[in-house]
């Protein structure tokens, strides 16, 4: 186990250090993420700053849905640019380390994005962040491991169809659907006018079985997935 | 990082058949390959080369046949298998936002080679690229990488040495130098399969030749009065 985490630290680090150098999925993510909720913004608050009920929630899990899967297709493309993946499957490791190092990558680079995304929300659309920050982090973390970990393995599986771009938002939505309304729901429970903790907790607990679920499944069908290739 | 070790002196492929759907890659290959000597892949292009070169990287699995590496099946051995194989494959493998000391760094811990810091540099005095070692891997030319590449495919000392056209890009100099490497690995007891078109630089450097026409292996006669590429001409004959 400790060699599996060890060897996967090695492959996030080395992304996060080629993401470091390049930025280009950081600018890519964000700039996207920040027109969604800035178009949105335009669309849903009127001209006294009041925002339909919910809302603020729907577009958070939207902007970082969309930008989620933006980074997922990249962080792929790259190491398909010299076959670098399949230098990874011919080192002597685990899949499994393969997959949780280019998952925990996009984490770190997703959070990144949700550090500027929702305080951007709570400004343009007069969203309570600060109520339950705590909960608030435990829903975003959560959401966005479960949405990262079937992304992850779909874009790996997808790394070698021609219609990869195509496919992975059509595979990727329908499966994470669950977590993102699970996000969604628990979000809007925090960010109405008075706070419900208890239907956010409910979501919190639904999102972290969700994340066991697909964490595991992902870890087991990877390395079967990619042998192959 | 697999914790386990594993050798073996030997690579027999029996009978093997690759397809992949309907189309035929390799139909009943049969050869053995020992430690201590270099085998030359040639045949036209799509002849089968990479693909019997991707089987026994382990990243396919044989349609039919069975490939040993000392008497054991890949899925027998397990992760410690890939730690005794160095692939250079037509695409490189190296990441070029890294420095080649940064590429070199990683590979030499996601395979556990002790000591890295001595080997990297060892591997970069090989590579000629010292005074290259903290530039970017974009910035570099195909044989510069080339010569990197072939390095971070050495790093772990494998025991079997799979090459798909290593001198590409390569100028007269370097391709001398990887011909020297090559025989070094040799005596120093690796299993060397070198899949290529250049027979010039291909012609006194392999101990037997291996020739692939339409999926099917054939020995390149040894010796005789023509060089490699004569015997080679008059093996596709002889197949038509």
């Amino acid at each position: 186990m400790i060699a599996v985490l060890r060897a996967a630290w090695l492959i996030a680090r080395k992304d996060l250090v080629v993401e470091a150098r390049s930025r280009e999925l950081a600018y890519t993510t964000l700039f996207f993420a920040m027109a969604c909720v800035l178009v949105f913004s335009f669309s849903f608050v009127d001209r006294e700053g009041r925002v339909p009920t919910d809302v603020p929630a729907g577009i958070l899990w939207v902007a970082l849905a969309f930008s989620g899967s933006l980074a997922l297709a990249r962080a792929f493309e790259r190491e398909r640019q010299a076959e670098t993946l399949r230098a990874l499957l011919l080192a002597p490791v685990e899949r499994a380390s393969v997959y949780l190092g280019k998952l925990f990558g996009l984490l770190v680079l997703m959070a990144g994005v949700e550090m500027v995304l929702v305080p951007v929300v709570g400004l343009l659309f007069r969203a309570p962040i600060g109520q339950a920050p705590w909960l608030l982090m435990g829903l975003l973390a959560s959401g966005t491991i479960g949405f990262a970990a079937v992304g992850t393995l779909l874009a790996a599986m997808l790394v070698r169809a021609h219609s990869r771009d195509v496919l992975l938002p059509i595979l990727l939505y329908p499966i994470a659907v669950p977590v993102i309304l699970g996000g969604v729901r628990g979000t809007a429970a925090l960010f109405s006018a008075e706070p419900d903790v208890l239907a956010a907790e409910n979501w919190l607990a639904m999102l972290i079985f969700f994340d066991t679920v697909f964490v595991t499944l992902a870890l087991w069908m990877f390395g079967p997935v990619m042998s192959e290739q | 990082m697999s914790g386990v070790s594993f050798d073996f002196d030997a690579v027999e492929v029996r009978d093997v058949s690759r397809h992949y759907g309907r189309r035929r890659a390799l139909a009943h290959v049969t050869a053995t390959f020992r430690t201590g000597e270099i085998v030359g892949l040639f045949g036209p292009n799509g002849a089968g080369k990479s693909t019997l070169l991707g089987l026994l990287s382990t990243m396919a699995r044989p349609s039919a046949g069975e490939i040993r590496y000392g008497g054991q099946l890949a899925r027998e051995v397990g992760d410690a298998l890939r730690g005794r194989i160095g692939v250079l494959g037509h695409d490189l493998f190296l990441y070029n936002d890294l420095t080649a000391h940064e590429n070199l760094m990683f590979f030499a811990q996601l395979y556990g080679v002790p000591h890295p810091a001595q080997r990297i540099a060892a591997a970069l005095s090989a590579a000629r690229l010292e005074a290259r070692a903290g530039d970017r891997v974009a910035g570099f030319s195909r044989g510069l990488r080339q010569r990197l590449a072939l390095e971070r495919a050495l790093l772990h000392d494998p025991r079997l040495v799979l090459l798909d056209e290593p001198f590409t890009g390569l100028d007269d100099a370097s391709a001398t130098v990887l011909g020297g490497r090559l025989r070094s690995l040799r005596d120093q007891g690796a299993i060397v399969l070198m899949a290529t078109h250049d027979f010039e630089s291909a012609d006194g450097l392999v101990d037997r030749a291996l020739c692939l026409t339409n999926g099917r292996a054939t020995t390149l006669a040894a010796g005789g009065s023509g060089g490699l590429r004569d015997r080679y001409r008059a093996a596709m004959r002889e197949g038509q």
